[in-house]
């Protein structure tokens, strides 16, 4: 009894350090944009709204956010609808080597995300007439995010029992009928998981949309934090705090909306 | 161990339609992967540069760039410290803080869960440009929020203690991944198996290891794999410290931005990218080794050592 | 084995919907848009630059749209002119500008730092104005106006490959408020480095908690080169890059390192862990108008855009009283390049052509008058600011003695940086000697280090002058 309330005890103690740790470097997001003068500080802040008004001002600001959701939503749809199709059907179906092959992939997805692959990316999409285009983002983003998302799925999809679809079969569904009827609703929140966690990666994303856009109406929210700053390279405290709080706004949305509707953990519950 | 496996193509897709699934996927991998990645590779044969008379007219030089980047004492540096960096925040720090968590929570419910899941899940999907100033307005010498909490004023957190800030700061960063993998993980665990462990006198740590470990073996796998590639190539400290103090948080992927942006040194890289490649291979290859190498001993232990 | 507590296919469809319709829309959304937005009809031309309205550089921008299109489309009517903003990073913009140059792509007129022509011109990327232009180039009335060190900007291997937009000098700027306290003269002018140091020493005891600041190490990047290591080394009497060969561990660059050694090799004279910081540079600005910094080396930039007292990053409102501004001392008198007293260096942002462009000569109709006097002028719209131009600075500068004192004083004395695809890496080495000796190692084992790796950058010791 007694090591059990030891036990309690400390995992509480545990759990507001978490706490404390986890919430501590956002307290700026949450001072800084209402502050008449902001700095690196987190204080109490001198309420103003006149932040706001001056990034409203910004011509590019509120387009930006925009932006980011065609370009964060778009890859984030096309990376699950594709994932979830090849993973299922690879968690299905034998294919030799297929684990090796998809690491490979997973380790190729590592280059061409980095600084290094600028060049190719840059000439590829020049090439497919992708420059400056929301669909050249959304393809090149999703190049990279794909062998990830189907590497996790097909872990899902291995772990979700196969004796439903077989029993579906019988009575004569269709494998596009038995994908959507029956695997998709049993992997739902880990879909979801994905759905965000790509939506994420494209959020904060820079190089790849900065030199694949020319015109900046298009330009998604991490390039125009970008432009926040002084001809020297200083940053303009009072924007960037406050569009850094408009611009985390959707993520955050997307995040609580998912999690209430579909359930934002990984596996379906599915307990075998 | 008792998971389902796939028999062979339950769902009765058969060859043809398997390939109608995968093909839309494979076919933008192979467009925007594969292509870019082996182009990215054979660059890194070259002395191509961004500018200059080397972007004119490249020429292979075959292995010279691995060369250079091996012997460069500035390479060599970054490679611990990238070694110390995946150790320290991915594997000890997300996975383990993750899995801590996970476990904690496995029996908990209501607001507190929620809020525990909820901060760990907010810093995992804020932006990472975002992030970066949090973490700078946290950390910062003279008007950090840090110091003025723990009353240390004018302490330099990103300058004495360079790595441990950016690896507490991945910390923070990446443990939601590895806390909902591990979270999905440990359903897979009977909790009759656990109460019954309980009740015959062991201890937590037993638990884990003869209960617990042999049912996640596969998930430790599947979420070491991922979180270290993905420490492996993380650009988000640059944010925080940009590779400094003189070099002493440029890990990897700063440095290759610095050779291949900042200096234009395409080739070399290009090169150095795809060392990254081999080294995550290498890990890759010891992950497996070390979990399929206990997987035979503790089922064995498992088996014999703990009533089921 | 659980069973799920209902039959996952009697679940309702429509969760599945949305996602896929999404896909589907955006992909058709976007697709849509690759078309490209040029009139059907008359010629486009187009502008960019690394600024952007609301944010970097956003009176740039503004001119741009608000005066230099509507101008120029008005004496062609056929043409359409349109502006491709940036406001990034320089090192990200010039990225991108390569990029578009080499897949013989991107705008017709385009900023760049002048320290790029030669690099990009050896890449290809550019081609000498005249080649472009034709012979509207050497005709321009404008050669006569810009004064022919500004005009080097624009110039690699002896082609005019830009046109200068303007330049900077570099100074020492003081807190007059602090040397008062350490009883030194409102009117300083340091005529050796001694001089500077004495000046340091007097505001330590006086309790200036950093006397000087000599921007140093890596993550200042450019600035320790342009503030600190290349007037230094002119100082010393020699250049970074001369005669085709580079400065390795010659005596001037150990008297240079030397004197970053004085400044932070424990005297307190500096502050090393501000030079280490990621936003250092910005910190000093912050520090200097707020009274702890008494000597800061910079450019004029900083008298206009960082103390200015209204818009300035760190405004001072007494700027005009407090901030006072000497020329750079060689280290000793006559020991500077050219057998100077005093030195500078100057850099500058040109505009040039793409030599892809589908209308060169028009391009350079509007390249030619976006450096018109009439567009200088409105350029500058109130803000002083040393143009290229000599008859626009002639009226301009009167307003701001600094700037005037800049073009008077400094310009003449000023050197320039070696526009060459090598240079940035050469920098960066000499970023890192600098940062070698404020973290503690002598000036002669940084240098030694420095020559090392500037053997391996510039392909051997034949290249290497001292």
């Amino acid at each position: 009894m007694i090591r059990h309330t030891i036990g309690r005890l400390t995992a509480t103690l545990f759990i507001a350090v978490v706490l404390a740790f986890f919430t501590l470097p956002m307290l700026w997001l949450a001072s800084a944009p209402f502050d008449d003068t902001p700095a690196i500080t987190t204080s109490i802040p001198d309420f103003t709204l006149r932040n706001f008004a001056a990034i409203l001002d910004n011509p590019y600001a509120l387009g930006s956010i925009r932006n980011s959701l065609i370009q964060g939503g778009g890859a984030a749809a096309l990376v699950v609808v594709l994932a979830a199709l090849a993973a299922y059907a690879l968690s299905r179906v034998r294919v030799p080597g297929r684990d090796a092959l998809l690491y490979l992939l997973l380790l190729m997805s590592s280059v061409v995300t980095g600084t290094a692959a600028m060049v190719p990316i840059f000439e590829l999409a020049t090439r497919l007439d992708l420059i400056d285009t929301h669909l050249g983002v959304i393809l090149v983003v999703s190049g990279g995010l794909l062998p990830a998302a189907i590497f996790i799925l097909k872990d899902f999809m291995d772990e979700t029992p196969t004796s439903y679809e077989e029993s579906a079969r019988v009575f004569g569904a269709t494998p596009l009928q038995i994908l959507r009827h029956i695997v998709v609703p049993l992997v739902r929140p880990g879909l979801a998981t994905i759905a965000v966690w790509a939506m994420a990666s494209v959020w904060g994303g820079f190089l790849f949309q900065f030199i694949l856009l020319r015109d900046p109406a298009k330009a998604p929210g991490s390039v125009i934090l970008y432009t926040l700053y002084t001809e020297g390279g200083a940053p303009k405290l009072d924007l960037i705090s406050t569009f850094s709080l408009l611009y985390s706004l959707p993520v955050v949305a997307m995040y609580l909306f998912v999690s209430h509707r579909y359930g934002f953990r990984f596996h379906g519950g599915i307990k075998a | 161990m008792a998971r389902p496996t796939s028999p062979a193509d339950a769902a009765g897709l058969g060859k043809g339609r398997a390939v109608a699934f995968v093909l839309p996927a494979v076919t933008l991998i192979a467009v925007f992967l594969i292509f870019p990645a082996l182009w990215t590779i054979y660059l890194g044969l070259t002395d191509y540069r961004l500018t200059g008379l080397a972007a004119a007219n490249p020429r292979i030089v075959g292995a010279d760039n691995y060369a250079g980047a091996l012997t460069d004492p500035r390479f060599q540096y970054s490679l611990w410290l990238t070694i110390a960096y995946v150790g320290g925040s991915a594997i000890i720090g997300q996975a383990g803080l993750g899995f801590a968590l996970a476990w904690i929570l496995r029996t908990r419910a209501g607001p507190v869960r929620r809020a525990v899941e909820g901060v760990v899940l907010l810093s995992w999907i804020l932006p990472g440009t975002v992030v970066g100033f949090l973490w700078y307005a946290l950390l910062d010498r003279d008007d950090g929020t840090l110091n003025a909490l723990l009353n240390t004023p004018g302490f330099a957190w990103l300058l004495d203690h360079p790595l441990l800030s950016i690896i507490v700061f991945n910390v923070w960063r990446g443990t939601a991944f590895s806390m909902m993998l591990y979270g999905a993980a440990l359903e897979n665990v009977p909790p009759s198996h656990l109460e019954t462990a309980r009740l015959a006198g062991a201890s937590v740590p037993r638990q884990l290891r003869d209960v617990v470990l042999p049912r996640i073996r596969r998930h430790i796998l599947t979420n070491l794999l991922l979180i270290s590639m993905w420490t492996f190539n993380d650009f988000t400290p640059f944010v925080l410290t940009g590779g400094g103090p003189e070099g002493r948080s440029e890990i990897l992927p700063v440095y290759v931005y610095r050779v291949a942006l900042r200096d234009g040194q395409l080739g070399v890289g290009a090169a150095i990218s795809f060392l990254i490649l081999l080294i995550n291979l290498i890990v890759a290859l010891a992950y497996l080794r070390l979990l399929r190498g206990r997987s035979r001993y503790r089922d064995t232990a498992a088996a014999g050592g703990t009533p089921a | 084995m659980r069973l799920p507590t209902r039959h996952p296919w009697r679940r309702p469809v429509r969760h599945r919907g949305p996602a896929v319709t999404a896909a589907i829309a955006v992909l058709a959304l976007t697709s849509c848009g690759s078309g490209g937005n040029t009139p059907q009809d008359g010629i486009t031309l187009t502008i960019a630059a690394n600024s952007i309205e609301g944010g970097k550089n956003a009176e740039t921008a503004q001119w741009i749209k608000q005066w230099v299109i509507p101008e120029f489309e008005k004496t062609h009517p056929d043409v359409t002119v349109q502006f491709q903003p940036s406001g990034v990073d320089d090192e990200q913009y010039k990225t991108k500008i390569a990029l578009d140059l080499k897949s013989r792509t991107g705008a017709d007129v385009i900023d760049a730092d002048g320290i790029w022509v030669g690099e990009f011109a050896q890449a290809g990327y550019l081609k000498p104005l005249t080649e472009i232009g034709g012979a509207a180039v050497e005709q321009w009335e404008g050669w006569a106006r810009i004064p022919q060190a500004v005009q080097g900007l624009g110039i690699f291997d002896g082609k005019k490959y830009g046109l200068p937009q303007g330049t900077d000098g570099r100074v020492l700027f003081y807190n007059k408020t602090l040397f008062r306290k350490a009883g030194l003269p409102d009117n300083w002018q340091p005529t050796s480095w001694q001089a500077i140091i004495d000046a340091g020493t007097k505001l330590k005891a006086a309790g200036v908690p950093t006397p000087i600041q000599l921007n140093a190490g890596t993550a200042m990047g450019e600035a320790t080169t342009m503030q600190g290591v290349l007037p230094l080394l002119a100082g010393a009497g020699a250049e970074i890059y001369a005669g085709g060969k580079w400065t390795g561990d010659s005596q001037a660059m150990k008297d240079v390192l030397g004197l970053y050694r004085q400044i932070y090799g424990g005297s307190g004279l500096g502050d090393p862990k501000l030079q280490q910081e990621a936003k250092g540079r910005d910190k000093s600005f912050a520090q200097f108008a707020d009274g702890k910094i008494g000597i800061l080396a910079e450019s004029d930039y900083f008298w206009r855009a960082v103390v200015e007292p209204r818009t300035g990053v760190a405004p001072m409102r007494d700027r005009n009283e407090a901030v006072g501004y000497a020329r750079i001392p060689a280290r000793q008198p006559g020991a500077g390049i050219r057998g100077q007293d005093y030195v500078s260096m100057s850099g500058g942002a040109v505009r040039v052509l793409n030599p892809f462009s589908k209308n060169p000569k028009l391009a350079w109709d509007l390249l030619a008058f976006m450096h018109s006097p009439e567009a200088t002028k409105s350029q500058l719209a109130g803000q002083a600011r040393i143009s290229a131009r000599s008859d626009v600075n002639d009226q301009v500068l009167t307003v701001d003695p600094m700037l005037k004192y800049v073009a008077d004083e400094v310009l003449p004395i000023t050197a320039y940086r070696p526009g060459l695809a090598v240079y940035p890496q050469v920098s960066t080495a000499l970023q890192e000697a600098t940062a070698a000796v404020v973290s503690g190692k002598s000036p002669a084992e940084a240098a030694a280090a420095y020559r090392g790796k500037l053997e391996g950058l510039v392909g051997g010791a034949a290249n290497i002058a001292g």
